[in-house]
């Protein structure tokens, strides 16, 4: 059997979210490997949610939120920036490759944009493989 | 232990198409602490409502979770059932399996297994979920109305009239918006000025509304029910509380610019009022053509002012009023034609764009209504051309929708104050609306002639420099087209106004691929907007005529009269709070937070949370080391069960 990669999505509230509504109203078609989890605002995740979801066998992860400077919560956005930039650095310095984990801004307007990144994230993904560096096996 | 009943919506084939909704169903049933799951054709439907509320109470059920369509649709109406069946409304979980899954794939192996997985996602958070409660506050009653076009003045009057009092925000020195430059509005041909005017006027006079000319919306702060607006008044440079309107100011003075208003035809002075019926009749200066401001010498307005009200040291203000609600109508502009070169708009003087040509028709206009091109003389060949800009896709795909029909009445002003022959080119004529097609046939028989072509080059005559050529290649024909002409009308894109980026970062609204304001649904919420308590209304939102423009006014003012009818509101309640055993007094939460809702408590040596400052975003939470801030409804030990249960399968 071809392998299925397994992408966790975090997508906040206010545009991610609504974005990816927006590719289903419009009927965009993308892989189904990506499982959202909507929070409702990026910065509201926690370096640890990104941790623990390779842990548990993500084989990527896909963050999404406002564009910086239309943040719903006018700065959450530029908090998250910064904290998950420093969370990729610290995926790689522990041995993650870094085409695994992505943050992305996606309004609330951009079906078109949240059902391409998702295609391309996916594509990445299966090219790069089962994810094994973190993943606890059960 | 919790008992979990789980509702697997078909909506119809929307998802049962690409989603085995009865195997979902069946699948729910083996996961921990489901004690009910069942399929239903429209869960939202009543018998669906009810069969929900039944078996909250024959299982009694203290978790529900809803698999359907979006959260953002329908998560309010589950919330209700709960209530109305005893059950807190925040142990309700909406699994999105119609956005998110049945409307991305066709491959009903795919959708199935994904919406298995969300569903188990679902279920480990819906087992973590906590009851709460919503905080209750007051509610401001007044209303802010943005932009003193036709939309906001129609929705300020019907907030007044229901007696709730409106602040009334125009950023130039009148109210009236576009709709005051026009002559006649189509289909029906009623003088625009003749409908306006006294609602302008109303306006002045209503004892509820506070008119806010040459003001400008600078800070927004609070929520809905409690926002604080401040408003910039910016300097007239006239104190309109002595100035009598006796306008022997703008006689006198000798600055000259070019009038807006009149859309650059002709100039207008340094001081002045945009146009005889202006609301309010009082001048204002403008800065940057003064004389005195420029040479430091002329004062000629303030010497024959006798009231005494120029005031050159006047400066600008800022005042904060509180209101409920706010209605955005901020209009539009059009799209600048000088980019489409092709067009030759701003270097051959023939070539006119739509404003333009509103303002050669009106009677207060620079010509007094006579149709005469910049030389003076009278054209004897006008073409129309649609859709510049618009319906195109290397610039605004989308179509503006009112230029076929103001186009119409263009050609029938034109059959009737000239003798001009009178073309339209246009790709399809677009007469959707009540009397449009009809008023579409009596232009046909006005001797128009309609060339099914788009308007491809306007270029100077070879033969005749002093007129022009219009190229295009009629479609019904096949043939190409060369006309020459002495008038060239462009019906430009219409586009969002040039600072309605600014209006949405203040307003917090979302805005489309073009910049218009977005609608919280298309279709069930079309004057909301994501900012709770902030309506749209107008062009704002999208190109529209003045009959949906005054309903979209008026069902915005309904949606806004919602909330400040009420003297205090629900909030929602998921806010986050600390947990003072494990907090470490960093202060990380009081530094970070967008609205000061953290404080540090001196006396206990922890942070705590106001919670009516908060607006439950989580970011205090995930800033905190000790993880001593829960987000309620978000918490950590929530997200990751969920994460847990998506990643299983």
């Amino acid at each position: 059997m071809s392998f299925e990669p397994k992408i966790l999505g975090i997508a906040c509230n206010w545009c991610t979210y609504t974005g990816a509504d927006l590719a289903g109203t419009t009927r965009l078609q993308y892989p189904q490997n990506i499982r959202v989890v909507r929070v409702m605002c990026s910065s509201r995740i926690n370096p640890s949610f990104i941790f623990r979801a390779f842990q548990l066998g993500a084989d990527g992860v896909l963050v999404g939120g406002c564009h910086p400077g239309d943040c719903h919560y006018n700065t959450g956005n530029l908090y998250a920036r910064r904290r998950l930039a420093v969370t990729k650095k610290i995926l790689e310095f522990a041995g993650m490759e870094p085409g695994r984990f992505r943050v992305e801004w996606i309004s609330a307007s951009e079906g078109n944009r949240f059902a391409e990144v998702v295609r391309e994230f996916t594509e990445q993904i299966r090219d790069l493989g089962p994810q094994t560096q973190f993943k606890i096996s059960q | 232990m919790s008992r979990i009943g789980v509702f697997v919506c078909h909506c119809g084939l929307n998802i049962a198409k690409t989603v085995r909704v009865s195997e979902l169903a069946e699948f729910a049933a083996t996961l921990p602490d489901v004690v009910v799951a069942k399929d239903y054709k429209f869960m939202c439907s009543t018998p669906g409502q009810e069969m929900i509320a039944h078996d909250i109470k024959a299982h009694r059920l203290d978790r529900v979770i809803v698999t359907a369509c979006s959260p953002l649709m329908h998560e309010q109406t589950f919330r209700k059932v709960l209530a109305a069946s005893g059950l807190n409304q925040y142990l309700l979980t909406i699994v999105n399996i119609r956005e998110q899954v049945s409307w991305v794939t066709h491959d009903i192996d795919e959708g199935t297994a994904k919406a298995k997985a969300l569903l188990n996602g679902a279920v480990r958070r819906a087992r973590l979920l906590a009851p709460l409660t919503s905080r209750v506050i007051d509610v401001n009653s007044d209303v802010l109305v943005v932009g003193g076009g036709i939309a906001g003045i129609q929705a300020a009057l019907e907030l007044a009239n229901t007696g709730k009092k409106v602040y009334l925000v125009e950023k130039n020195s009148t109210i009236g918006g576009h709709m005051a430059q026009f002559d006649k509005t189509f289909p029906t041909l009623d003088c625009s000025a003749c409908i306006l005017t006294p609602k302008m006027d109303s306006v002045l006079q209503h004892k509820n509304i506070t008119l806010l000319t040459s003001c400008e919306v600078s800070e927004v702060k609070g929520f809905v029910g409690n926002f604080d607006i401040t408003i910039r008044q910016k300097a007239r440079y006239v104190d309109h509380t002595r100035c009598n309107a006796c306008l022997a100011c703008t006689e006198k003075c000798p600055g000259k610019a070019v009038s807006e208003w009149d859309e650059g035809l002709v100039k207008r002075k340094a001081i002045y009022i945009p146009f005889p019926q202006a609301v309010p009749q009082k001048p204002v200066i403008d800065r940057d053509a003064c004389t005195f401001f420029k040479k430091g010498k002329c004062r000629l307005c303030e010497k024959v002012c006798e009231q005494k009200a120029i005031d050159f040291e006047q400066q600008d203000t800022f005042t904060t009023v509180k209101v409920g609600a706010v209605i955005v109508a901020t209009g539009y502009d059009l799209m600048d034609t000088r980019a489409l070169i092709q067009y030759g708009y701003g270097k051959y003087p023939g070539v006119y764009n739509a404003l333009e040509v509103e303002r050669l028709f009106n009677s207060a206009g620079p010509t007094g209504g006579k149709v005469t091109l910049r030389d003076g003389k009278e054209p004897q060949a006008i073409a129309i051309l649609h859709c510049i800009g618009s319906r195109d896709k290397n610039n605004y795909e989308h179509c503006s929708r009112v230029c076929c029909m103001y186009s119409l009445k263009f050609a029938h002003l034109f059959k009737e104050k000239t003798s001009a022959d009178v073309y339209q080119f246009y790709i399809d004529m677009r007469a959707a609306g009540k009397g449009y097609e009809e008023f579409y046939n009596r232009i046909i028989e006005e001797d128009v002639k309609f060339i099914r072509g788009k308007g491809a080059r306007v270029a100077q005559s070879a033969d005749e420099p002093d007129r022009l050529v219009v190229e295009a290649e009629d479609t019904i024909t096949g043939k190409f087209i060369r006309l020459p002409v002495d008038m060239v009308v462009l019906s430009p894109a219409i586009i969002p106004r040039g600072d309605a980026k600014d209006i949405a970062r203040l307003f917090n609204l979302s805005t489309d691929r073009y910049g218009f304001f977005m609608e919280r649904h298309p279709k069930l919420a079309p004057l909301s907007t994501m900012s709770e308590g902030v309506f749209i209304a107008g062009v704002c939102q999208s190109p529209k005529d003045i009959p949906d423009t005054v309903a979209q006014a008026n069902g915005a003012a309904a949606e806004a009269l919602t909330i400040v009818v009420k003297d205090k509101m629900e909030l929602e309640a998921t806010t986050a709070m600390v947990n003072p055993a494990s907090c470490c007094a960093c202060q990380n939460c009081v530094r970070v937070c967008p609205y000061g809702a953290p404080f540090f408590n001196e006396a206990k040596g922890v942070s705590e949370i106001n919670e009516a400052l908060c607006k439950g975003c989580g970011l205090c939470a995930s800033v905190c080391p000790p993880s001593a801030i829960i987000a309620r409804h978000f918490t950590n030990d929530q997200v990751l069960a969920e994460m847990e249960g998506l990643l299983e399968f």
